[in-house]
């Protein structure tokens, strides 16, 4: 995996900035004040030095933001991990038959042999789900397994 | 009668401070202004409340520096003097030189020189803090060495203060090394336990009950300072060593608790400071405050393009961190108000601090908010030509 060099420099009196340089050249970065608080911050594109927008963020808010960044790239991850392993991938599957069901019942594993490793919903990972976990409408499930299998899983899943 | 020329005090400060709040400026100008027509020779002179209002603005004094203390943690100290001390001893030269020389002309002697040195070198963190944080600019990369710069100035108070405190005393040479020494051991050892120990002093005033918890905080920092003045050291600096001591979740705490009071008791301070200059002992120093501006604006706003260009920061940001510094304000009354209360230094010394820092508090953040789109403009007409 390619390494993000993250600047943490200290605010005294305020709190920390915590930011990197992207390829495009700017900066994104998050201040986190003292009492908690968060702020999204990016620079200008004229001038480095100053921001552009500096964004006040819940923590619920923050929260929702990371998932949403952070779930393909769990995914990425996976796969990264899982690559080495011959015949084993790794597929992120839209549930669209199983609203309002549990993930026992679409008894995936007995069926195909795959196994879900997370789901996503609504931008946030929720890891290594238990048989009763219930589907909502829109959530993609992180599927590893053979590739017969994650398509007959896909199947299933899609409403099969 | 008391109650209600109090009220009327306080219920004139709020509207004064939402004029302040509205304008987008610092409300300290207004709280002095709102003192100067109540005070002698003001519209409406006050009597029967001097008594509470004298203490009530000692009380402003001391919190205003436990409030600074809590701010910082001493590992934030220590790392920021290590970093920024070349940037923080131009800004100090570079600045209270304009102060003193300027009292030296005015044949105000050697005391008045130190007390007017202070006056024109301490920029104001908290007109700076809150300008930076309503323009977004706690992002930038020039804000940690403008941030840098305001703890090495605060760190400087808690020496000049005891030699201010000391030569208005009118305390010998001797005398005044040593209330300077025991400072200084006093800061070096704060620096040490906080770094240390720092939890067990947060444990003897900490506690989950909130009432509890500001009497205590309260009782040790009035406590702390009262000793501190007792021993020469100047009660401001007590106070501001004990905020220091104080660290993490329970500095976070107090400070949350303790906002409400010291604004309340500081624009009492400033209201008081502005009660007893007279506002007919202005207009003749009017023009010695404005050429202090003047000066002190372009030194502040050099020494800080000099810390950005140091941290390779384009021409922009040394110009925002240069403007941003320009604020003066509470530190300077305090500075002024020591000096006054002693009465070992000339009188128009409170009437020149009274009009440099109403010039100062509204210039600074007026400055700093259109710094940019002026260098914006002047970048483009030079792209044009």
């Amino acid at each position: 995996m390619i390494c993000v060099n993250v600047e943490i420099t200290p605010l005294p009196g305020i709190g920390t900035r915590q930011d990197f340089t992207i390829r495009a050249g700017r900066r994104v970065g998050v201040i986190t004040y003292r009492d908690g608080r968060f702020e999204l911050i990016l620079s200008k594109a004229t001038d480095p030095d100053s921001c552009a927008a500096s964004i006040p963020l819940s923590p619920e808010e923050a929260g929702t933001l990371a998932g949403l960044l952070g779930a393909p790239q769990l995914v990425a991850h996976l796969r990264e991990e899982t690559r080495d392993i011959a015949g084993i991938t790794t597929r992120q599957l839209p549930v669209t038959a199983f609203a309002n069901r549990t993930l026992g019942e679409t008894a995936l594993r007995t069926r195909t042999s795959v196994s879900v490793v997370a789901v996503v919903r609504a931008g946030n990972a929720h890891p290594s789900p238990g048989p009763d976990f219930l589907f909502e409408n829109g959530d993609l499930a992180v599927v590893v397994g053979t590739a017969e299998g994650l398509d007959a899983a896909a199947e299933i899943l899609h409403g099969g | 009668m008391a109650m209600i020329q109090l009220g009327a005090v306080f219920f004139g400060l709020g509207l004064l401070g939402r004029v302040a709040r509205r304008a987008g400026i610092s409300p300290i100008p207004l709280y002095l202004i709102g003192g100067l027509a109540f005070g002698h020779g003001g519209f409406v002179p006050l009597h029967g409340i001097e008594e509470f209002t004298h203490i009530a603005s000692e009380i402003g004094v001391v919190l205003l520096l436990l409030l600074l203390g809590l701010e910082y943690s001493a590992s934030e100290l220590t790392t920021g003097l290590k970093k920024s001390w070349m940037a923080g001893v131009l800004d100090l030269v570079l600045n209270s030189a304009p102060g003193a020389i300027a009292a030296y002309l005015l044949g105000w002697g050697t005391v008045g020189a130190l007390a007017m040195a202070g006056v024109t070198y301490i920029s104001s963190s908290g007109i700076v803090a809150k300008v930076l944080g309503d323009l977004g600019r706690l992002g930038n990369r020039e804000t940690p060495v403008v941030l840098s710069v305001l703890v090495f100035e605060d760190l400087a108070m808690a020496v000049y203060l005891p030699v201010l405190t000391a030569v208005l005393a009118g305390v010998s040479f001797i005398g005044g090394l040593t209330s300077v020494g025991i400072s200084l051991l006093a800061i070096t050892v704060v620096l040490v336990v906080a770094l240390k120990y720092g939890r067990f002093i947060s444990a003897i005033v900490d506690s989950p009950d909130h009432e509890v918890f500001l009497l205590k905080l309260l009782g040790s920092a009035l406590l702390v300072a009262g000793i501190a003045s007792q021993l020469q050291v100047s009660a401001a600096v007590g106070a501001f060593l004990l905020g220091i001591a104080i660290s993490g979740s329970t500095a976070e705490n107090a400070t949350r608790l303790l906002e409400p009071l010291r604004d309340l008791f500081a624009a009492m301070f400033f209201v008081v400071f502005g009660l007893n200059t007279d506002p007919r002992s202005i207009p003749p120093v009017l023009g010695i405050a404005v050429a202090l501006a003047a000066v002190t604006t372009a030194t502040k706003v050099f020494t800080g393009w000099w810390a950005a260009k140091r941290q390779g920061i384009g021409k922009m940001g040394r110009m925002r961190a240069g403007v941003a510094l320009v604020a003066r304000g509470e530190f300077s009354i305090v500075i002024a108000g020591l000096a006054v209360a002693s009465g070992q230094v000339h009188n128009d010394l409170a009437a020149l601090a009274t009009a440099y820092v109403l010039l100062m508090a509204i210039l600074g953040p007026i400055a700093a908010k259109y710094v940019e789109p002026i260098g914006e403009f002047f970048q483009r007409r030079r792209q044009m030509a």
